[in-house]
């Protein structure tokens, strides 16, 4: 796996804890996976299992106390331009307009370009997004959240990032707003190729967007245990998806996995050499799933 | 009743409230001034103790107009060193005040900056801050006459050293409350330290920046009058001394308005720009 486009081996983050002798509080360990170029994927776990620690670590904003991130054959070592990351607070800057706060990025990123470069640049953006007719004119603060959070897809797709990380960047928004922009970013994704990790609480938004979710199981010494692959085809329609054999065996085993089996499996090691998930497929033919090494599967 | 259905806005209701009060205030004043008693009611012992002499008293405020008007028309006249118009003054005192502020804020805005980054450096520094800020300004007047041995350049002193701290701290507070995200941000887009400093912190931090700078203002506005006192020669603080000296209490009177003229100029500027700087999240 190691010719894979992103590369996580063997992550782990402790803090050490308050009174000194005893032993360091270990949020996770033994995290690898591994994500090709183009791909789609969702992780999912309960809250304080480290999923935005790993985000971050492969923001290059945090650093983990084992292991590294291999990007492009390259060991990610802070901060870079090849990686774009939506905030779940959105993090526009609030004394910038929205089309500013998209200039800002694509003056980072271009700082050789003109002025007229950077405006038509940053123009199509906001417009693949829907945003024009002067709402990218006003300050985030003057914009629903909504909006907010589309100038900041906007503001990470402008800088053509290698790998877009997105920090639950729905978590905010009314169900509604949820699903239009959900289509917004499957679109600009289609158009760009970009391969995506998004961090989700949300069982449909994962299995309408991803070709891959991987499940964390409770922290503290929380694992990524499995990798389920969501295969139905693509372009997905909201309303079709329902109708796919496999959505159902999907949701319920993702739903069983967050409902009790994160819980049963904390603490436990990975069977798989490495510590890689366990891959769970679900096919046409079910029956002959559970035959298989190392793949998981329910019956229903 | 047809009146009271529609009340007037609010901002011309304390308009003419204002106005009433000023109205009021202006008569009292005037009421209250005792006329000079005639010198043919006095007892010869009244006469011969000086009684008959006009006595130094509170102006009646239309005394005090008539002064203002008297040197408002004619505010940049200058008959000698004792004798300057108010214009006159007010520009001295205005230009140790400026150029002692902007000194302060010169060293204040990169050094609260520094401390506001570096919690090693907040940490050092921190008790000396604690220990300079609580000092009058005007106590360092005599050591500053002794070590720069000019009147001019120590006024100029003393307003540096009382507007130095709230723009030290103020900024420090400002650059140390910037949030994580927005430096995150910068630092995904890979922006150096400087670009991050002039990009991201300074914007962010403007707003209570400004806030120190508009409390530096006035604190120097305050000091420069007690320091002129002082020193000196010129200046609206020597201006109000010297008419007291004179018994000239219409002009002490009068310049006294004018300080507070000036000081609320000088505060609206700063609000003006405070409010441009200004953002919500």
């Amino acid at each position: 796996m190691a010719n894979s486009f992103l590369s996580i081996e063997g992550l782990a983050k402790r803090f050490p804890s308050p009174d000194s002798g005893s032993e360091p509080l270990t949020v996770f360990e033994d995290v690898s996976f591994s994500i090709e170029k183009g791909e789609f994927v969702c992780i999912i776990g309960h809250s304080g299992c480290g999923k935005s620690t790993i985000m971050n670590v492969l923001a290059g904003l945090d650093e983990a106390t084992e292991g590294g991130v291999i990007m492009n054959g390259k060991e990610v070592k802070g901060p870079s331009l090849d990686r774009g990351v939506v905030f779940q607070n959105y993090s526009l800057l609030p004394w910038l307009s929205a089309l500013k706060n998209v200039t800002f990025a694509v003056k980072a990123r271009h700082r050789e370009w003109s002025r007229e470069q950077v405006m038509a640049h940053s123009y199509k953006y906001l417009e693949m997004v829907g945003l024009s007719g002067g709402a990218e004119l006003r300050k985030p603060s003057q914009l629903s959240g909504g909006m907010r959070q589309r100038v900041s897809i906007a503001r990470a797709f402008a800088i053509q990032p290698e790998l877009l990380l997105l920090d639950e960047p729905f978590g905010a928004l009314d169900a509604l707003t949820r699903g239009t922009i959900q289509d917004e970013l499957l679109k600009i994704w289609r158009g760009t190729n970009q391969t995506v990790f998004m961090i989700t609480h949300d069982v449909d938004e994962a299995i309408y967007l991803a070709d891959r979710i991987l499940l964390m199981t409770n922290g503290p010494l929380a694992r990524v245990a499995e990798s389920v692959e969501v295969g139905i085809p693509r372009p997905r329609s909201r309303d079709e998806i329902v109708e796919h054999p496999d959505y159902y065996k999907v949701r319920n085993h993702l739903v069983h996995f967050l409902a009790r089996r994160s819980k049963e499996l904390a603490g436990t090691k990975s069977t798989l050499p490495g510590g890689r998930p366990e891959t769970v497929r679900f096919g046409d033919d079910d029956t002959t799933e559970p035959e298989r090494p190392n793949v998981y599967a329910i019956n229903q | 009743m047809e009146l009271f259905a529609k009340p007037l806005p609010l901002r011309l209701r304390s308009i003419i409230l204002s106005v009433a009060i000023l109205a009021l205030t202006l008569t009292l004043w005037e009421l209250s001034i005792p006329s000079q008693k005639d010198a043919g009611e006095l007892t010869e012992y009244e006469l011969l103790t000086g009684g008959g002499a006009p006595k130094a008293g509170i102006p009646p405020p239309s005394e005090v107009l008539s002064k203002a008007w008297e040197q408002l028309s004619d505010p940049f006249y200058d008959a000698g060193p004792n004798d300057k118009g108010i214009g006159i003054q007010i520009g001295y005192s205005l230009y140790r005040v400026l150029t002692g502020y902007f000194l302060a804020a010169a060293i204040a805005i990169p050094l609260g900056f520094l401390i506001g980054m570096s919690p090693l450096m907040y940490k050092a520094l921190d008790p000396y801050i604690q220990i300079l800020k609580p000092i009058s300004p005007l106590a360092w007047m005599p050591l500053a006459l002794f070590v720069i041995g000019d009147s001019q350049a120590s006024a100029i002193f003393v307003i540096f050293i009382c507007s130095i701290w709230p723009m030290l701290i103020n900024t420090a507070f400002g650059v140390a409350g910037v949030r994580k995200d927005w430096i995150n941000v910068a630092r995904t887009h890979e922006l150096g330290s400087i670009k991050t400093a002039f990009t991201v912190i300074l914007p962010a931090a403007a707003p209570t920046i400004l806030t120190g700078m508009r409390i530096s203002i006035g604190i120097a506005w305050l000091v420069i009058v007690a320091a002129e006192m002082l020193v000196g020669g010129t200046g609206i603080g020597y201006y109000v001394w010297n008419e007291w000296n004179n018994l000239d209490l219409t002009s002490v009177i009068f310049s006294i308005l004018m300080i507070g003229v000036v000081g609320m100029i000088l505060d609206a500027i700063f609000g003006a720009v405070q409010r441009g700087v200004q953002y919500t999240e």
